[in-house]
């Protein structure tokens, strides 16, 4: 402290730890090209080349949709734009690459935790949104960020692709991308009986103990079946206390479930709280590889989450973030889907992969809650929750 | 640091440098943690005050998370001090490698993510039949109390085994000589001097445990909540901030007069001694081989679960998982390889910020004005015990303007790291320091060596060591954090380690779970490795050695 300080010496030997560590970092078989390249860019947006080939299959017969839907309104020299997104979101890599191609708009993306967290912080950075359109808000969210008044109307002409069940939001402030179905999954080689076809049937005592379900406290597919129960059976109340006595387990999310108390796992309950298209991954993602799924879903199970996106209010870039909402609803996007972030397309005219025709079941008619009444009684629906099966 | 020491040098250099040590930490506590926390909390508190803090206390349900959050981490802290103490002076007795290679070890924990280390410890469970039946752990508090152990148990083994390599053997000696036994021996002269380094360990023990969140949910299961996990379910799931926030304050509020006992404690008793000249005397042969071996059942157990499954392919065994982390799985966006590297950047990052700000805040704890020093010692393990929710959801509303527009930047996540790394610099100096005798500083100064000398001869080759310690413990804990990086908003393709193996964990199929359980394999491996190379390489050596001169 006494003595003098020399900032030169300072940065050299910052700089020298620096390097020494990274050293360290690539001895340790990082061979990947990860470097200062990566990452030093953090000021500016990702560019994503132009000239990359989009690898997602174009529907020839979808070709008018799939430029956005009003180029005229777009500025002469368009801005890049931000994507805030959940964690889960992917795209194949060329599939941003084309829209780029399109309309010379470059997408920044943004992953902000889960669903959850997303909106939470979406809410806080109101005014000063971290981004120009967020994607990823479901229905059980829906209300709140609409509450909050997350996002800017904006009616894409695409929509047109879309069944109206999709449409949640009369003002359109928060366009249906995709959806995905939180069903009831059983492993059919291990059930004790016949396999279950209504909810009720989790309650008979001949699947005493094959039941375990996520805290819809801590847990999305969790909170997601709840509702299902509140939706589909004549008396939830009931139902959940019937559900205990019948030794229903509850793990804190829907990974310890899954991978803790299913068979899937190594576990030794034959049915699980997860998803419609956990059948197609369970075959994709296999080892060895299998053609028939283990697992199918009990269809009267199933709950519906829709996710939206929509132009955040307070963005520079109002036409930019609106061609976007438009190109994702196009083929490209729509048809990329499914094999990245494991949902279900909403356009009519997109097509599903061969492995989720084969082995993915779609409820025709799901259980479905209004957002708004979700919202206002979630608290109260998962505090009794808490008093009848956790006690 | 006044006194004969520094009357030589040039007073405006004298001044320049004492800022610069008191204005560097104090700059990075207050814009990236005092600002942000606060912004948070007075948005979710406002004009209300402590109105809320009292609503909280009223009920019953909050009490009793607040007296779970707290016993429970007295009870980890003190079943880990009770199992790692004999562990910390196995490894004081080793020299050379093995030393570096045990240290290197029992860091590995550590940087595990609670995903997997859960699902390990279910399947230990699995294999001693404590899954069900009258021995059961699952969801029990047992079950916490024994992944806080495990994750736990480098703490105390390397901060208080660093610290006792150092201290003079010869008074034990002595001891024995005038006829005490070993065990009286320990009780009497080497606990109480160990007592600085106990009093560190299990403040970082305690605050761990205080605010984890993972262990608590997974293993605990859904009945148990503790502080952390209800911060988290109001701010995120219910979308209630003024609630979050009324909890988040008592959690600081509590944390702070933990820390407050814990530093008492490790300035009571200062005892400079001198350096330790030779070995100490060697434990009993039986002593070693059952540390050994509890070291090897506690933490070899279940990570012997994670190496048997991160090798099983179909019906047999083999490495495809491992060759799989090369290649980017479809709903992720960077290989697992690549997630590694990004880590590795972020961790290197992370462990230079943490170290020169907690070297310097060190410093100051140690010889800087009585006041100030209060302030560094609270203020810097402060965000050790904080929520990820305030830290995460803090800086994104307060640093969201030009010059501090970096809530989306690359940098935010090194920095968040380098605030819990912190601590771990600062714990493992300030008792070393603190142990050296003056005397030996004035010698030096009075045969004429220059301040920069005796801060060379005497201060580094005594504080180097905890330095490294320190260095290690902020590398581990970058490579291994989980919560506060998955608030920050970041590029997908910024990916950590931890983030890409709870992705890969969040769909079904025999291959993404085998790939997962590979990459936390390699996980450790990197980590073990780079624990090693930071502590025992002669680059990092010198390197700290060239900041400590700077400095």
């Amino acid at each position: 402290m006494t003595r003098p300080n020399s900032p030169k010496r300072l940065a050299t030997s910052v700089v020298g730890l620096i390097v020494t560590a990274v050293l360290i970092g690539a001895a340790c078989g990082n061979d990947d090209g990860i470097g200062f390249d990566a990452v030093t860019s953090s000021g500016e947006p990702i560019e994503y080349p132009a000239a990359a080939p989009a690898d997602a299959p174009a529907d020839p017969g979808a070709a008018p949709t799939d430029a956005p839907a009003d180029p005229g309104e777009l500025p002469t020299d368009p801005s890049g734009i931000t994507l805030l997104t959940h964690d889960s979101f992917a795209l194949s890599e060329g599939t941003l690459a084309a829209f780029t191609s399109q309309t010379g708009i470059e997408v920044t993306l943004l992953a902000a935790g889960d669903t959850g967290q997303m909106v939470s912080e979406a809410i806080l950075t109101a005014g000063s949104p971290l981004g120009d359109v967020m994607f990823g808000v479901d229905n059980t969210f829906l209300a709140r960020a609409l509450n909050a008044e997350l996002f800017e109307p904006y009616e894409s002409p695409n929509l047109a692709d879309v069944p109206d069940q999709f449409k949640l939001d009369p003002q359109h402030r928060a366009t249906p991308i995709d959806y995905g179905d939180v069903c009831i999954n059983y492993w059919t080689d291990a059930l004790p009986a016949d396999p279950p076809t209504v909810l009720e049937d989790l309650t008979d005592p001949k699947f005493a103990d094959q039941l375990v379900v996520p805290s819809p406290e801590t847990s999305s597919p969790g909170l997601a079946f709840l509702l299902a129960t509140i939706a589909g059976t004549d008396d939830w109340e009931q139902f959940w206390a019937d559900l205990a006595d019948n030794g229903v387990a509850v793990t804190a999310g829907w990974n310890d479930a899954y991978y803790g108390e299913f068979i899937s796992g190594g576990g030794d309950r034959s049915m699980v709280v997860s998803y419609a298209s956990s059948p197609p991954a369970e075959v994709i993602y296999a080892s060895p590889p299998i053609d028939t799924a283990p697992t199918e879903v009990l269809v009267d199970s199933c709950f519906r989450q829709i996710e939206f996106a929509g132009v955040l209010a307070g963005t520079d870039h109002p036409a930019e973030a609106r061609a976007l909402i438009d190109f994702m609803l196009t083929p490209a996007f729509q048809n990329d889907v499914p094999l990245n972030m494991f949902v279900f397309p909403v356009a009519e005219s997109a097509t599903l992969p061969q492995a989720f025709v084969d082995h993915a079941q779609i409820a025709d008619d799901p259980l479905f809650i209004d957002p708004a009444d979700i919202e206002a009684h979630r608290d109260e629906w998962t505090d009794r929750w808490v008093e009848i099966v956790l006690g | 640091m006044d006194g004969p020491v520094g009357r030589d040098s040039p007073r405006i250099a004298r001044f320049a440098g004492r800022w610069a040590a008191v204005g560097v930490p104090a700059a990075f506590l207050g814009v990236f943690f005092v600002y942000p926390a606060g912004a948070i909390l007075w948005r979710g508190l406002g004009s209300e005050g402590f109105g809320p803090i009292s609503e909280l206390f009223s009920s019953p349900r909050t009490r009793g998370i607040m007296w779970f959050t707290v016993w429970q981490a007295l009870a980890s802290t003190a079943i880990t001090l009770v199992v790692a103490l004999p562990a910390a002076a196995v490894v004081t007795r080793l020299r050379g490698r093995r030393r570096h290679f045990l240290r290197g070890l029992v860091t590995v924990p550590f940087v595990l993510p609670t995903v997997v280390v859960a699902g390990a410890f279910e399947g230990v469970f699995d294999r001693f039949g404590l899954e069900d039946g009258g021995f059961r752990l699952r969801h029990t508090v047992w079950a916490i109390l024994a992944a806080h152990v495990f994750f736990n148990y480098a703490v105390v083994v390397r901060i208080v085994g660093s610290f006792w390599s150092g201290l003079d053997h010869r008074v034990e000696e002595q001891a024995r000589v005038l006829g005490a036994g070993p065990i009286r021996t320990f009780w009497a002269v080497t606990l109480p001097r160990l007592r600085p380094a106990i009093a560190s360990a299990c403040a970082i023990v305690f605050l761990f445990s205080f605010t984890s969140f993972g262990v608590i949910l997974l293993l605990g299961g859904p009945r148990r909540a503790t502080l952390e996990t209800e911060i988290y379910r109001q701010a995120v799931t219910r979308g209630d901030l003024r609630s979050a926030a009324g909890l988040a304050l008592v959690q600081l509020l509590a944390v702070l007069a933990l820390i407050a006992v814990a530093t008492r404690l490790e300035r009571r008793r200062p005892a400079p001694t001198g350096v330790a000249h030779r070995p100490p005397e060697p434990l009993r042969r039986g002593f070693v081989l059952v540390n050994l071996a509890v070291m090897a059942a506690l933490l070899g157990s279940p990570i012997a679960v994670l190496v048997e499954r991160s090798l099983s392919v179909g019906d047999g065994y083999g490495l495809d998982h491992y060759r799989a982390l090369t290649e980017r799985v479809p709903h992720l966006p960077a290989s697992a390889a690549a997630a590694l590297g990004n880590s590795l950047l972020f961790a290197a990052v992370a462990t230079t910020l943490a170290l020169v700000v907690g070297t310097l805040a060190a410093l100051v704890v140690v010889h800087g004005r009585s006041g100030l020093r209060r302030v560094f010692d609270l203020g810097l393990t402060l965000p050790l015990g904080t929520s990820a929710v305030t830290i995460g959801f803090g800086i994104l509303i307060a640093l969201d303007e030009p010059p501090l527009d970096l809530r989306t930047s690359w940098w935010i996540v090194p920095i968040a790291h380098a605030l819990v790394g912190t601590p771990f610099v600062v714990r493992t100096m300030v008792p070393v320091l603190r142990r050296i005798d003056p005397q030996i500083r004035e010698a030096a100064a009075v045969l004429g060596a220059s301040p920069g000398r005796v801060r060379r001869l005497v201060d580094l080759p005594i504080a180097g060591r905890g330095m490294l310690i320190g260095a290690g413990f902020a590398f581990a804990v970058s490579l291994g954090e989980f919560g506060a990086t998955s608030f920050l908003p970041r590029r997908p393709e910024t990916l950590t380690a931890p983030l890409a193996l709870y992705r890969l964990l969040s769909t079904p199929g025999e291959l993404l779970r085998g790939q997962a359980m590979a990459l936390a394999v390699v996980l450790m491996l990197v980590v073990a490795l780079a624990v090693v190379a930071i502590e025992a390489s002669r680059g990092s050596r010198q390197g700290a050695e060239v900041v400590w001169e700077s400095l």
